[in-house]
């Protein structure tokens, strides 16, 4: 019997659940492809959410059955989705006005790394062998009214994604607003990271020895 | 008298030429003329720059036309796709370059050179790698990157239902890039699986004016790329 490692903070679902909450009722929201669908699963009772697809569909819904769905109803992954009852489609130009005209009301992305002044770097780590490919985040943080971010507050081999300034070529220049990780929630303000919540069980120095920049603690009512 | 329906794939895609820059509709395999695409690869035309969001999945369609070496360049957003192998090789290998662009602002660059703007300004990209040796320009406030419009010699396409005046509609999201493609393409070039007479279509719901689309072609049962890859199916078979 091997024991179980410790598990400290929000898993994955519960970092979802916790970014549902912070979404107001009749937001327009469009999710990054990975932990950000999962918040789909997670609508608080009473709040209805819209959501936008860059590749032309307002309304998208669930995934079908396995097997089901259509290969010409898809979402930004290239996966199958469903449209809700009230569902519009639309060109790509349309889409991206809907995103950079600032008609979307929030973006919850993925991320490499995020910089204490809200930059993000999100689609490439600048690896020579690397092939580039950038899609519609760049135009997400740019017109996107609000951005936040969910992600592992460290990489896979403990370096922290949150840093003083990101090393990875970046996706947008001070667009972060606020960061959703297992360890805790985040604002970006403008004396840097400013910590709002830790996820149960983890304390200020925890998070603090795994970011990569100065956090500033909870202040004391 | 006005009739824009061709008889083949084949014959639709005859004059494109050695050096051309061809638009293809599509994100993903939603939207993709694969029949217009295999049959330019018949055609032969080389040196061809291409336009499409992806580089196509693996070898049917816009892979195999990429696999035969036919494209010199690509200006597209996401090169890289879960079973996109062939570009990668050529990329690596230099035989293919490639420009790469914020999905939006491709979508509003094919925008604006069909609409006859030959540039416009946008804050996406600002600040990163694809904004170097961009002109950048401060209004009211904000930062902006001068991004040129983009048109093509031609342009492939699919619809759902098109008429012979070259109005088009279109199936869920394969609409996509079609509509711009179809404005910023010199010749426009739809695959449809129904063609009808002129009044056919309700004059309320068409997407793409007839203005825009030089060429019809009746496609009855198009094939799908992620059906064609799991059959193992390569083009030329």
């Amino acid at each position: 019997m091997t024991t179980e490692q410790e598990v400290i903070g929000r898993t994955r679902e519960q970092m979802a659940e916790r970014v549902a909450q912070d979404i107001p009722d009749g937001s327009y929201v469009n999710l990054g492809i990975g932990i950000p669908e999962l918040i789909a699963h997670y609508v608080p009772e009473g709040r209805e959410f819209i959501y936008h697809t860059e590749n032309g569909l307002l309304g998208m819904g669930p995934s079908p059955e396995v097997g089901g769905g259509e290969p010409e109803l898809i979402n930004a992954g290239k996966r199958r989705v469903t449209a809700i009852s009230g569902a519009c489609y639309f060109h790509h130009a349309d889409s991206f006005a809907m995103i950079r005209g600032g008609h979307i009301d929030l973006c919850v992305l993925g991320a490499l790394q995020v910089a204490e002044n809200g930059d993000l770097a999100n689609w490439s780590t600048g690896g020579a062998d690397a092939i580039p490919a950038v899609g519609g985040a760049m135009d997400l943080v740019a017109g996107v009214k609000t951005i936040y971010v969910i992600t592992q507050h460290n990489t896979k081999d403990g370096q922290p994604k949150l840093v003083e300034r990101c090393s990875f070529p970046l996706t947008g220049v001070n667009v972060v607003s606020r960061i959703y990780t297992d360890l805790a929630v985040i604002e970006v303000s403008e004396k840097g990271f400013q910590l709002v919540e830790l996820s149960p069980g983890v304390s200020f120095e925890y998070v603090q020895e795994r970011t990569g920049a100065k956090l500033l603690p909870i202040p004391s009512k | 008298m006005i009739n824009k329906q061709i008889s083949s794939p084949a014959e639709a895609v005859a004059d494109i030429f050695d050096g051309a820059t061809v638009m293809v509709g599509g994100f993903g395999e939603a939207g993709s003329p694969i029949e217009l695409i295999h049959a330019l690869i018949d055609q032969g035309a080389t040196n061809l720059t291409l336009v499409n969001n992806n580089t196509g999945t693996g070898e049917v369609g816009l892979a195999a036309l990429i696999k035969a070496g036919r494209v010199s360049k690509m200006i597209c957003s996401f090169p890289r796709t879960a079973n996109s192998t062939v570009f990668p090789k050529l990329y690596h290998s230099g035989k293919t370059k490639l420009e790469l662009v914020p999905q939006g602002t491709l979508a509003e660059r094919i925008r604006a050179g069909g609409a006859g703007i030959p540039a416009f300004y946008t804050a996406t990209s600002f600040g990163t790698p694809l904004a170097e040796g961009k002109e950048v320009r401060t209004i009211d406030g904000r930062d902006y990157v001068l991004e040129y419009g983009l048109t093509a010699d031609f342009t492939l396409i699919k619809g759902i239902v098109a008429d012979t005046y070259g109005n088009v509609i279109y199936n869920k999201t394969a609409r996509n890039f079609a509509p711009v493609m179809a404005m910023a393409g010199k010749v426009t070039i739809a695959q449809a699986a129904t063609i009808l007479h002129p009044g056919g279509l309700d004059p309320e719901i068409i997407i793409t004016p007839g203005i825009f689309v030089n060429r019809v072609v009746h496609v009855e049962n198009p094939e799908y790329e992620s059906e064609l890859v799991l059959s193992g199916a390569t083009y030329p078979s």
